[in-house]
């Protein structure tokens, strides 16, 4: 899981929050079927909406960035779930079929 | 996640010392569990600790159960290695895409010539003697080892340390009666059929592969394929 690339990830979140941004850290945490991306892939968000990484095939991207905008502001921590039987994966779509939980925590 | 913590996790990333982030999800508290050490503003139990540390070992992480509900396991090992013995022009793609796979990579070739900075940009090389250098680099499970020279004199001395170590794949470039000649010289050297049918060869899965490029594809398709279980048997 450390093989991943997302190495660049963190290395440009840290360089965001250096500059001053606002910036937050999605990860995935649990996955259940055929998620697209395996437990330790990340997603970085900074407080105008730019991202780098991933936790999904694209299909969560947009919901997972909406959240950790708001966590920016708050500061609260929080375990995002998205997949079939989940009433918002019909509309965010993991179209896999997948299920998978991500935790979005932000950079202090 | 506290600014101190992140900025041990990267100091501890650039030193390729392996670690574990151990966060409270109900709280978002974490520690930063190491193999002797551990840090953080959670102080988590010494089952968590435990829990932690084999994750590191097994280079699997997840969600366990702890005293307060779930915790993650993020585990940071350093990258998994690529030796290539041979700054050989199919090196240098190969070099390129098993960066970008997420290995760190090792360019070994005495030869100056060949294994210069300017055709391997950004990436560590090094002149020393295949042997030296493969006992400094010290192959381990994460680590895989392909052979590219073609010369018996600079691909044998570091194949001896590779069948030694117990590095998950192990390759060498040649045609079938190259590796045949190999074989033989590596029977000489005293390794038995079980040490010498870990090698991949010919080195690659089979694609058809003609150009540098192509031939890169299928050796780090090879690679994949073992490091991920699909094909078995490489092992040590």
């Amino acid at each position: 899981m450390s093989t991943d690339p997302s190495d660049d990830v963190l290395s440009t979140a840290g360089e965001w929050r250096k500059g001053g941004k606002g910036v937050a850290v999605a990860t995935v945490v649990q996955t259940w079927g055929s998620s697209p991306r395996p437990i330790g892939s990340q997603l970085a968000v900074d407080g105008d909406g730019s991202f780098i990484g991933s936790v999904s095939g694209g299909c969560i991207e947009g919901a997972v960035i909406k959240e950790a905008l708001e966590i920016i502001g708050t500061g609260k921590p929080k375990l995002m779930e998205f997949g079939v039987s989940d009433e918002q994966a019909w509309q965010v779509g993991l179209a896999c079929g997948g299920k998978v939980r991500v935790y979005v925590e932000r950079l202090d | 996640m506290k600014r101190e913590h992140f900025e041990a996790l990267q100091a501890a990333r650039a030193k390729k010392v392996p670690l574990v982030v151990v966060t409270e999800i109900k709280t978002g508290k974490q520690a930063l569990v190491y193999y002797k050490d551990m840090k953080g503003d959670l102080a988590p139990s010494a089952d968590l600790v435990a829990k932690a540390r084999q994750a590191l070992k097994e280079d699997l992480g997840g969600m366990v159960e702890g005293p307060d509900g779930m915790y993650f396991l993020h585990v940071y090992n350093p990258p998994p290695r690529v030796i290539l013995v041979g700054a050989v022009h199919i090196s240098q793609p190969l070099a390129q895409m098993a960066a970008l796979t997420g290995y760190g990579v090792t360019i070994v070739d005495p030869r100056r010539a060949f294994a210069s900075e300017d055709r391997f940009p950004g990436l560590e090389v090094t002149t020393d003697w295949p042997d030296e250098a493969l006992e400094r680099l010290a192959p381990d499970t994460r680590t895989a080892v392909i052979m590219l020279t073609h010369d018996p004199k600079i691909d044998d001395p570091a194949l001896e340390v590779a069948l030694k170590s117990p590095a998950f794949y192990v390759g060498a470039l040649g045609s079938k009666k190259t590796h045949a000649k190999r074989v033989v010289r590596l029977k000489e050297m005293g390794f038995d059929d079980a040490a010498i049918n870990r090698i991949r060869a010919p080195v690659g899965i089979e694609i058809e592969a003609r150009s540098p490029a192509e031939i890169a594809v299928s050796i780090m398709a090879e690679v994949t394929a073992i490091r991920r279980g699909h094909i078995t048997g490489a092992g040590p």
